[in-house]
């Protein structure tokens, strides 16, 4: 018999969860960490090294993508680096929580995106995503553009890159995941916790807006 | 399906997330349809410049060996629980089991202590206080041929203040031994010599000079041979005689 307990980073999208976390570790955190060496002792050593090992296998092969997540969402190296650091921790400690079988890549960036979201950064970031058909509207004004300045702009990398980082989150992480890291939008359901109605109507909207802020730089009408 | 409808699939097809049917329907409608043609470029072209430039930010070296030493390292850090737990319960057995121990080498020290002083005593106060009363030592040894399943040498004691009495056949704890008898000015000197065991070697292992209802009480181990001196004399008179011992056994 296991004591078998919520893990300290359940992925969760409502609010009070968010709250309750921001800049420190939740109760439910402490909690465990009070529990786990009840669960330690029953579990037993070997079962705890082998699930140990099979974390190690299964989450540094994701090493660099979650890397290049973590960047493109703080956008900045030194926190993208606390926020890897901190999804591993989390992820480790609440593996038993995973189901083998099901998606362990979404599995990982919901672990890390949760994490970002609780941040400071991530909480100010998201604001955005509540009223999202209002964001929408207003950054999906009528396409003006024309498909010459946009396959001018595809071999601009910092057009490109620029483009990217205006993005509001929300649409930058489905593009990311879609595009960069070939998720399907199955996958990017999982991982972001949306129905893939969502999915699809957000990729639709975030590759319009950039579309438009490519344009915009292409004709001078923004920096 | 009109290309309104089109349209709307183009993201979905670029995506490879539609039926392989539907698929190719859309492919020979955008052979026929340069709208939809020159939009599916666009958005193909996009598409693949985000792929490049999503990959602008690889972690460094370092860092990436940072975290995979603080997951590896989560392994040994719960181990150390059970190490710090076996460490506990080894002091407790050690505790449990040598405790005692320790206390009974005391307490069996103790108890020899008292045996031998009782025969230094009881010899002092016995009208035969020797059984083979010499002072030679070539007289005395020989006496304890047979008597015992030892052997061993006595000292010279020309130009020092000891003078052989004699000697006796004695017992410690069941075991035969030899005690010898000397004088030094108006004090008497005890020498027990016994077979070593592992009990008289675990008591006595300090090897410091013990004292004993004011007696001074001195013992060694040498060639597998446990000697003690019991006396009221002084120490020095104690360090000198077992000097001389220690020599003769070489």
């Amino acid at each position: 018999m296991v004591i078998d307990n919520d893990p300290p980073c359940l992925p969760c999208f409502r609010g009070e969860n968010v709250v309750a976390k921001v800049g420190h570790l939740s109760r439910a955190d402490n909690l465990w960490n009070k529990i786990s060496p009840f669960r330690f002792t029953l579990v037993g050593v070997q079962g705890d090294r082998d699930k140990a090992q099979e974390f190690e296998q299964l989450a540094m092969p994701l090493f660099t993508p979650l890397y290049s997540l973590a960047h493109w969402l703080t956008q900045d190296r030194s926190d993208a680096e606390d926020l890897v650091q901190e999804t591993y921790a989390k992820a480790l400690k609440g593996f038993d929580s995973f189901q083998p079988g099901t998606n362990f890549r979404a599995w990982m960036y919901r672990i890390l995106r949760n994490t970002f979201l609780t941040s400071r950064t991530g909480l100010k970031a998201m604001v955005s995503l509540d009223d999202e058909d209002e964001n929408a509207q207003a950054m999906t004004p009528a396409m003006t553009d024309t498909p010459e300045t946009i396959l001018l702009a595809r071999a601009d990398h910092n057009a490109i890159e620029s483009a990217l980082r205006q993005l509001p989150v929300p649409y930058r992480e489905v593009v990311l995941l879609c595009d960069v890291e070939e998720m399907t939008y199955r996958e990017i359901a999982e991982a972001v916790g949306i129905p893939i109605g969502t999915v699809m109507s957000r990729l639709a909207r975030a590759r319009k807006a950039m579309r438009q802020l490519l344009q915009q730089r292409a004709t001078g009408a923004h920096p | 399906m009109s290309c309104d409808r089109w349209q709307e699939r183009i993201d979905a097809y670029l995506d490879a997330e539609v039926p392989d049917a539907e698929a190719r329907e859309f492919e020979a409608h955008l052979r026929a349809c340069s709208a939809c043609s020159s939009e599916t470029l666009v958005r193909s072209e996009l598409k693949r410049s985000v792929h490049l430039t999503g990959k602008t930010f690889v972690p460094d070296p370092e860092f990436r060996r940072r975290v995979h030493r603080s997951i590896a390292r989560k392994e040994p850090r719960r181990g150390w629980l059970w190490l710090a737990a076996a460490a506990c319960m080894a002091a407790a057995v050690l505790l449990i089991v040598l405790g005692p121990l320790m206390l009974r080498r005391e307490a069996g020290q103790q108890q020899l202590l008292g045996e031998l002083t009782d025969l230094h005593v009881t010899t002092l106060a016995s009208a035969n206080r020797v059984d083979v009363v010499s002072s030679d030592k070539h007289t005395v040894k020989p006496w304890f041929q047979g008597k015992l399943p030892f052997t061993f040498n006595l000292p010279e004691l020309q130009g020092s203040e000891f003078e052989l009495l004699g000697g006796k056949l004695t017992y410690l704890d069941q075991a035969p031994g030899a005690e010898l008898l000397y004088a030094a000015r108006k004090h008497t000197l005890s020498v027990f010599i016994f077979k070593d065991s592992p009990e008289l070697d675990r008591a006595f292992s300090s090897g410091e000079l013990m004292r004993k209802l004011s007696f001074n009480i001195e013992s060694w181990s040498e060639a597998g041979l446990r000697y003690f001196i019991i006396t009221d004399a002084s120490r020095a008179d104690v360090d000198d005689l077992r000097a001389r011992f220690v020599a003769a056994a070489q």
